[in-house]
């Protein structure tokens, strides 16, 4: 790492370790939502009405929407539509669906027909898309209501949320605190019961730390598992979609309904899909779980380490048997991934060009003029910076040494996950090296904004999946998360090992 | 790897991915782009001669990718409601401001 950008790093870890023993602000509106089973039992047997819970999340939403901004667009007439097909259903007996009548939040970025779709960008403002994402599409038919849209960094690219056009989303634990990003409005909205379940994406952890800063579970399914058509791109490469629930069993149950291959996408596997929720329920005991000390080294906060060893001590007791493991090219995935998804990322940010959807500046007489104005006027100042960098990175004379040399690195690091387990069933580490940070504390400074992805974006690379549980608190009560990684198509693991650390509840460490 | 940066830079790549940047937006793209290069610049510690460039994961999944899908005909998303969606159509294409002047 380079002399200033190593200070620059150390310097913000160590503000993280200051802010982790500050006392957060009392203001709280943290609530978890029922469990997906006990819900469904509960309208299958006529004792709720689908309508009614749609009916009584709009209502929170309007009273909790105006102070945590966790919502872009309400989808109430087609979420209302089929709450009433449900009812219809359970008045009639008929079989319901597993997710009959469960309201969920769909993330900006994953279209829903005739719902604006804006990706948290202003150049997709107004853009109401002609067909359903896959996910989406199978959620409604599985009976999910669709609530409406969450708010998220723009075109997925952030770590906190604030790069959002519509303004940053709140972290119900701490509203004067980043709900992390890039899927801050999914993981904010399970955290706060404005959704019983949400859906968000990942490309270099936008699932995994967001979800640990709220308190809540995030899954990241293996490259392939889940259909991205529908998904506005970011890099293609990386891009995964996936549930945040307030349970492993519920973020199981979910995952078993987006999975499988889709026709849409090429890249879509068409390996079996297991019943994640049932698999979830098997025990950990046996498994054998690798501890990479590259993720316990300098900038980790003390907080964050104690509660992520507990975690691990709770498997320990749980059964499992617990190995150090090596994973020495770690510390290379960052400048990896900004170097891959940037250079993915200027290509596919390449359609936005004011011809056939979106925003379009009226002030240029000229194509090229009106090109560069409508991307002018239309990018935010992060993403415009993510496509700089990676057309540099794909310009004649610095591919080689830029783009080339990351997928190289890429390589080693896929196959650094591929050596470990052969020896482990599934890693732990801290999903974030800090807990979530106070608004406008990281915007001045990309480089360190991107560090916050340090334990994220190694999975990412790498084509893995992973889950990420809440494994206690901080002293001052702010959510931490342990992200457990398996092998490609490993998610069935990977949940028996969270369901062992959700169950063990781990204490937090004391207000 | 070291390469430094220039506004010449900053012109010729906001050419390349048509963004117009204003003077104040250079300077800083300009910043950021060094500060970044530079951390990146880490990745030359490694030596990967022998090593082949990975662009995609599925190749290293043991469930392997899906094949090919039969190229058939199949009904795709309507015009009328894809242009619809457009900033300014004739119904059957999209409408540009003026390429070739007359």
């Amino acid at each position: 790492m380079n002399r200033p950008a190593r200070q620059r790093g150390e310097r913000r870890s160590q503000e993280g370790e200051r802010l982790a023993t500050e006392v957060r602000t009392d203001e709280s509106y943290v609530q978890k939502p029922k469990a997906i089973a006990a819900l469904r039992a509960e309208i299958a047997a006529g004792r709720t009405k689908a309508a009614d819970l749609a009916a009584s999340y709009y209502a929170r939403i309007e009273t909790l929407n105006p102070r945590l901004n966790v919502y872009l667009t309400l989808t109430k007439e087609r979420a209302l539509a089929q709450a009433a097909r449900i009812d219809a259903m359970a008045a009639k007996g008929d079989p319901l669906p597993p997710l009959a009548g469960i309201p969920v939040g769909i993330k900006d970025v994953l279209v829903m027909q005739g719902a604006p779709s804006t990706a948290g960008s202003k150049i997709l403002q107004g853009y109401c898309p002609p067909y359903d994402c896959t996910a989406v599409a199978k959620l409604e038919a599985a009976g999910a209501v669709l609530l409406g849209k969450l708010n998220c960094d723009e075109f997925a690219m952030g770590s906190s949320n604030e790069n959002s056009a519509y303004g940053p989303v709140r972290n119900p634990v701490d509203p004067e605190r980043v709900p992390g990003g890039s899927s801050g409005g999914s993981a904010a909205a399970v955290a706060s019961n404005l959704a019983v379940a949400a859906f968000g994406t990942d490309t270099g952890g936008s699932i995994r730390q967001p979800a640990s800063f709220c308190g809540v579970v995030g899954v990241l399914p293996t490259y392939g598992r889940v259909s991205r058509y529908g998904l506005i791109a970011f890099a293609s490469s990386l891009d995964r979609i996936g549930p945040l629930a307030a349970s492993v069993r519920d973020a199981a149950t979910l995952l078993s309904i987006i999975a499988g291959h889709d026709p849409k996408d090429a890249t879509s596997s068409p390996a079996p899909v297991e019943d994640y929720a049932a698999e979830s329920d098997k025990p950990a005991a046996g498994l054998r779980i690798g501890v990479p000390a590259e993720y316990f080294a300098e900038g980790l906060d003390p907080e964050v380490r104690a509660a992520i060893e507990k975690g691990i001590a709770s498997l320990q007791a749980a059964g499992c048997t617990v190995k150090p493991v090596s994973l020495p090219h770690t510390k290379y995935a960052v400048p990896t991934y900004y170097l891959v998804a940037t250079a993915e990322a200027s290509a596919n940010l390449a359609r936005f060009d004011g011809v056939r959807y979106g925003y379009r500046s009226p002030s240029s007489a000229t194509l090229s003029g009106m090109y560069s104005h409508s991307r002018d006027e239309g990018f935010g100042a992060e993403v415009k910076r993510r496509i700089f960098l990676g057309t540099y990175a794909l310009s004649a004379g610095y591919y080689d040494a830029y783009y080339l040399k990351a997928q190289k690195v890429r390589r080693l690091l896929a196959e650094e996950f591929l050596r470990a387990f052969a020896e482990v069933d599934a890693i732990v580490t801290p999903t974030s090296p800090f807990p979530a940070f106070k608004l406008g504390e990281k915007t001045g400074d990309p480089l360190a904004m991107y560090l916050a992805d340090i334990y994220t974006v190694t999975a990412s690379l790498a084509g893995i999946c992973g889950v990420t549980v809440p494994c206690g608190t901080t002293k001052a009560g702010l959510p931490v998360g342990m992200q457990v990684l398996a092998r490609h198509f490993g998610e069935s693991t990977a949940f028996r090992v969270a369901r062992a650390v959700e169950g063990a509840g781990i204490e937090v460490q004391g207000k | 790897m070291t390469a430094k940066v220039t506004v010449e830079d900053v012109e010729r790549v906001a050419e390349l991915a048509h963004l117009e940047l204003a003077p104040e937006e250079t300077g800083r793209m300009l910043r950021d782009l060094n500060a970044i290069l530079d951390y990146v610049a880490e990745l030359n510690e490694l030596d990967t001669s022998g090593v082949a460039p990975l662009a995609q994961v599925s190749e290293l999944e043991n469930a392997g990718a899906a094949q090919p899908r039969a190229d058939q005909v199949a009904p795709s998303l309507q015009r009328a409601a894809v242009m619809q969606q457009a900033p300014e159509t004739d119904q059957a294409f999209f409408k540009v401001p003026k390429v070739i002047e007359r």
